[in-house]
């Protein structure tokens, strides 16, 4: 990294720069702001700008040209603590499969190999050649996927290039490139923010936030009340401590695999510690059966759920799905969005028989309905009023709801988009995020002989419809590192750098 | 790898011309109950492995349609392996009854084991280790070009 730029004064964002979509050098020198120089910066810190460095640290762009921004310290951080709330520990076992490898870029040797190898446990093996056929998908627990991106991490360099501190904004800068205005932790820096000039940008900052059912969001304001209506990603282990004290009856909310999820841990614990719980699951959609246009597009369900491995129908991230999507524009790629899309879980051979005990044992009841509102009861328990699609209305009174809904908040929320969105040239796509090109680079936002791109929820919607899985982002981070080979930033990996590099991993030597 | 038609015919093709030729040349001296000059030997042995992708184009477009009834479209693991049964039965009736007669007669043993090793060493090498060199392979479908 070049030395700062000299500080002329304060050092903070002033409202000249605030007004103005293209920076000068000299207008961001005069606020005084220090400014560092770097050739590519990611912003942050997750899986996906992790795989983004992984593979570009492998194409061969020393660790010197590169910084990535982040205010978490490991790159799994965000992604263990949403799956830690949503009942994925460590030992559980993740939902994507044995060969998304955000370690690995070639997914060989692929997490089943390890994993046999490690535990010396042959049925993996068997599992992966049955899947998903005879046998769930095999995938791996979330502890293999943490300790193998330490080990990659280190391999890569990946501290040295993080530098930590919050993202305000990234601007043009008039002559090429852009400015990215960070705001480092408090003391570690003498000047407010500070500011790095890069030709490329690559964002990658996760969801810009979770939403809440509305009629939930609702009850927690006027009640002020966080501890009985939660959401599955939050923290919530109070729900299954209270449980465990005395019985009690909880509503879910969603039929993804958040859903999945937030039951096993219910139905584990009840049998676990022989608890009293009762279960009411609202589905705004009950599938009772395959469903699809024609026999050509029919996904499988039953008993409420559409039944899918993965976020999306597997050939997404390599075959015919993602190949028709590649050339889709507009409206036809919202309408193939729609056709493959909606909220779906894995069909889990334990999944099923914990239900199917549930509602023969009458402790587990899954109904069709939309909940109009919530309100607390005289004896202070939540009423639900349940409207389904028959007419008729149910009012399941609990003691805690639990939303998997899941769903994230629009794009604009996020301070980076927002200002992308106004100042940038950044535009939404057919489903209302940001819109890209094959090759990841955000349209619109060219500058000069820079390029910004972006990868992960924020993108879905464009050509690639897997962005928000650690194979999508691989995919993406792919695209992004050959199109930086195009333009002459490094140079494209070819078979013979990719079996050596592949050696390099095997044997965790640096890259 | 999940194919789509175009990657499923390159990848077969690819496979077959690299993995499959040197396991043929590996395996055509040892081959059971085979006689004659080892030449002539290798001269079927290849031409076997031809036989196999040429009608392996017309099986792929077989593969492909069937795919299209499953809502992913994808191809499982196992679908590669056993498909080892339809294509290897037709082959060998094809070559018992004459009907490729560039061919010599192969005994039973030989094409068998012949078939099923080069098989099973393609399915392994597209299950895996091919992703080593051709990084983006695995995104295209199974597209080499
Ligand atoms: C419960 C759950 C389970 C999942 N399971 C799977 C799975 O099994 N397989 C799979 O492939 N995918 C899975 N996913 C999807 C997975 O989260 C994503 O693939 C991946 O973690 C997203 O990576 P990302 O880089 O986009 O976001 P993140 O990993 O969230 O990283 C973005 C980071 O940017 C930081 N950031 C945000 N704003 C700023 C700012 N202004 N300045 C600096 N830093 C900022 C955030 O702190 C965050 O850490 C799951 C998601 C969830 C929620």
């Amino acid at each position: 990294m070049a030395p700062p730029h000299v500080p002329a004064s304060a050092g903070d964002l002033t409202p000249e720069l605030l007004g103005t979509s293209e920076w000068s050098d000299q207008l961001v020198a005069a606020a005084g702001i220090p400014m560092y120089d770097i050739p590519f910066l990611t912003v942050g810190g997750g899986m996906g700008s992790f795989v983004t460095l992984d593979y570009l640290r492998i194409y061969g762009v020393p660790a010197s040209q590169m910084r990535v921004v982040s205010n978490i310290d490991t790159p799994w951080q965000t992604y263990e603590f949403l799956t830690r709330c949503s009942q994925i520990p460590r030992s559980e076992r993740i939902r994507s499969d044995s060969a998304s490898r955000p370690d690995n870029i070639w997914g060989f040797p692929s997490y089943a190999l390890q994993e046999t190898w490690t535990d010396k446990t042959p049925a993996y093996l068997w599992q992966l050649l049955t899947e998903p056929l005879l046998n769930d998908y095999w995938t791996p627990r979330a502890g293999t996927v943490f300790q193998s991106l330490e080990r990659e991490a280190k391999r890569i360099d990946y501290w040295d290039m993080l530098v930590k501190g919050q993202v305000r904004m990234v601007r043009r800068r008039a002559g090429g490139g852009y400015f990215t205005v960070v705001t480092p932790p408090e003391g570690s820096a003498p000047t407010k923010r500070i500011i790095f000039r890069s030709r490329f940008v690559h964002i990658a900052i996760g969801y810009p936030g979770l939403k809440f059912l509305p009629d939930l969001q609702e009850f927690r304001t006027k009640h002020g009340d966080y501890q009985h209506v939660v959401n599955a990603y939050e923290p919530h282990e109070q729900v299954y401590e209270f449980l465990k004290t005395r019985p009690g009856t909880v509503v879910i909310r969603g039929g993804g695999i958040v859903a999945s999820r937030v039951l096993q841990r219910l139905f584990d614990d009840r049998e676990k510690f022989r608890l009293q719980t009762q279960i009411v699951h609202i589905f705004r959609t009950f599938v009772t059966g395959s469903h699809g246009p024609h026999v050509w597009a029919r996904r499988k369900g039953g008993d409420g759920w559409a039944y899918q491995g993965f976020n999306y129908p597997k050939s997404v991230w390599g075959g015919q799905l993602k190949a028709q999507m590649r050339r889709l524009e507009g409206a036809e790629r919202a309408a193939k969005y729609k056709e493959m899309g909606g909220t779906n879980t894995p069909y889990r051979r334990r999944w099923q028989e914990q239900m199917r005990a549930g509602r023969s044992g009458g402790y587990y009841h899954p109904v069709q309905g939309t909940v109009d509102r919530v309100e607390r009861g005289s004896d202070g328990r939540l009423v639900s009023y349940v409207r389904s699609s028959d007419g008729i209305v149910r009012e399941p009174v609990a003691d805690y709801i639990i939303d998997c809904t899941g769903l994230e908040a629009d794009i604009a929320e996020h301070r980076i988009y927002d200002d992308l969105l106004r100042h940038g040239g950044a535009y939404r796509n057919p489903v209302g995020r940001l819109e890209v090109e094959r090759h990841f680079e955000v349209k619109g936002t060219a500058s000069g002989d820079g390029v910004l791109y972006a990868s992960g929820s924020a993108t879905l919607g464009g050509y690639f419809p897997g962005v928000d899985t650690f194979l999508g982002l691989q995919i993406a981070a792919q695209e992004i590192a050959d199109d930086l080979a195009r333009r002459g930033f490094v140079r494209r990996m070819g078979p013979f750098r990719s079996t050596s590099q592949w050696f390099k991993w095997a044997f965790n030597s640096p890259v | 790898m999940v194919p789509t038609l175009a990657g499923r015919i390159q990848t077969r093709l690819f496979l077959l011309a690299t993995v499959g030729a040197i396991i043929t040349l590996l395996i055509v001296p040892v081959l059971p109950g085979s006689s004659g000059a080892l030449g002539d030997r290798y001269v079927t042995g290849f031409l076997v492995l031809a036989a196999v992708a040429v009608l392996g184009v017309a099986w792929e477009l077989v593969y492909h349609f069937l795919m299209q009834f499953r809502w992913e479209k994808d191809w499982p693991t196992l679908f590669g392996l056993l498909t080892l049964v339809p294509e290897g039965l037709l082959l060998y009736f094809l070559l018992r009854s004459g009907a490729v007669d560039v061919i010599d007669p192969v005994p039973s043993a030989a094409f068998w084991t012949h078939f099923t090793v080069v098989w099973v060493g393609v399915w392994l090498v597209a299950n895996g280790p091919m992703r080593v060199p051709f990084i983006r392979w695995r995104f295209r479908g199974g597209r080499v070009l």
